[in-house]
């Protein structure tokens, strides 16, 4: 009997891709995001932090639900993509994407925020003082320097992604191949009462998420950069 | 070693808290989350009638089987099919000759749209929708007769890329009630109450394109000498129970 069933692997081929792409996204939106947060000194930067450490707090079931009002129809995201001709994003591969960006948007602004204000104003100056543009200094001073913190938001967006579920859950409608990820086809088996095939998808899970943290801590042993 | 505090206070209170709640003729049941509704209208009836309290946990028959499998701290099951009930049975965790049908489901295609469905198998077989939500048919005895209804009709292929599936039949309701399903088979108790469909619009399907829905109830081994158990199985029994379950489209033996 082969370890993994055909179900098994197309579940997880399609929990990597969408954690892949829901990490490389993050990346686009989240370095601006933790850039500004470092730098500014608005009356805006306590709020915009508590919102992007909102997923963190809030239950999965509250993202999800919202996330399902929002984007059906009758919600403003749905009248949006509507209107765009782009249809409704639950039930989608790419409805997915949106609720992973937004339930793992901390895990990626936060170590790259912490890396940034590492770097303090010194480097910054100096590089100006050069007469090196902002966008100059932003990308040959503060992106090098910061890049340990890059490395571990990515490893946390990444994991936190493949990790999901409740949110899929709510939105996505089960699916195969465009929404049942493994840990909806997990919680599959287990309803079905087909334990074995829940333990061997969860086992492989498991060592999944080991190798994931043992790679980021064993690479950093001090653990307090990033 | 602090940080262990709370571990403990939280343990107490869990501890007093079951303690308190087994002396006070408290029935905590398990109830499959398509008889939520007419469950809430019986268990007030009940409490009113017979000053006994009935504690509640509403979800799918597969996770709570797997729940009370485990150790959950259920006194009795009302599920959506008859194999979890005998199942039980058989793992010896229900008390023998406690299992009955209080219920036979009936499936409902429904839009949370007035005047989207008319003609039920006219509307399938035209694909005018965008998805079908069904619940899943290896979960949910719901999901199952869907699959059937389909095959009946014989648009199983025609109608499988439009499916999405509900874990139970409560998230299926939700996937349409909110739009973002046109359509969904669910259980008529979801949409009906005081014998009509009270929201949006339906087609009751025919009791001969599925196999019955008949829903099983058993005491677990837990509930065994519990009155308040005992006293709630004899209420779902009796007429005015049996009345308010078929107000909300279920049949009865």
């Amino acid at each position: 009997m082969p370890l993994l069933s055909p179900t098994d692997l197309e579940a997880i081929a399609l929990t990597l891709r969408l954690a892949a792409v829901t990490t490389v996204i993050l990346f686009l939106v989240g370095t601006p995001i933790a850039w500004w947060l470092a730098r500014t000194r608005s009356r805006w930067k306590g709020p915009v932090r508590a919102v992007v450490a909102l997923p963190l707090v809030l239950p999965p079931s509250v993202l999800g639900f919202y996330l399902l009002v929002t984007m059906g129809p009758n919600g403003p995201v749905g009248w949006l993509t509507q209107t765009l001709g782009i249809g409704l994003l639950p039930f989608t591969f790419w409805g997915l994407v949106v609720g992973s960006v937004l339930y793992s948007l901390p895990f990626m602004v936060q170590p790259v925020q912490n890396a940034f204000e590492a770097i303090g104003e010194r480097p910054l100056e100096a590089a100006a003082t050069l007469r090196a543009s902002p966008l100059d200094r932003f990308f040959t001073v503060a992106l090098p320097l910061a890049l340990p913190g890059f490395v571990t938001a990515g490893i946390l967006s990444f994991a936190h992604t493949v990790g999901e579920f409740g949110v899929v859950l709510m939105i996505g409608g089960n699916i195969p191949g465009e929404t049942r990820v493994a840990s909806v086809q997990i919680y599959d088996y287990v309803e079905a009462l087909e334990y074995a095939d829940a333990h061997r998808l969860s086992a492989v899970l498991l060592v999944f998420s080991f190798v994931v943290l043992l790679a980021l801590y064993a690479g950093r042993p001090d653990g307090k950069r990033g | 070693m602090s940080n262990i505090r709370p571990l403990i206070l939280t343990a107490g209170i869990l501890a007093t808290g079951g303690v308190g709640s087994a002396a006070a003729g408290e029935a905590q049941i398990a109830v499959a989350a398509n008889f939520a509704a007419p469950m809430k209208a019986i268990i007030d009836l009940f409490e009113a009638d017979t000053g006994h309290t009935v504690k509640a946990s509403y979800g799918s028959t597969g996770k709570l089987y797997a729940q009370i499998t485990n150790g959950a701290p259920f006194e009795a099951l009302l599920a959506a099919d008859q194999r979890r009930p005998e199942l039980l049975e058989e793992d010896g965790a229900a008390v023998d000759g406690s299992r009955f049908t209080y219920a036979i489901g009936a499936l409902v295609l429904w839009s949370a749209q007035a005047d989207t469905v008319q003609d039920g198998p006219a509307l399938l077989a035209s694909g005018t929708f965008n998805k079908l939500s069904i619940a899943n048919p290896k979960l949910a005895p719901y999901g199952e007769a869907s699959m059937q209804t389909l095959e009946a009709l014989d648009l199983t292929a025609a109608i499988t890329p439009k499916l999405v599936m509900g874990e139970n039949i409560a998230q299926t309701y939700q996937f349409v009630d909110t739009g973002n399903a046109d359509i969904g088979f669910v259980a008529l108790s979801q949409v009906m109450a005081g014998g009509e469909i009270t929201k949006g619009s339906g087609w009751i399907v025919p009791g001969e394109l599925h196999e019955p829905i008949r829903q099983d109830a058993v005491i677990l081994t837990r509930g065994k000498d519990d009155p308040a158990v005992t006293a709630l199985f004899d209420y779902l029994r009796g007429d005015q129970a049996q009345g308010v379950i078929r107000s909300f489209g279920y049949a009865t033996d």
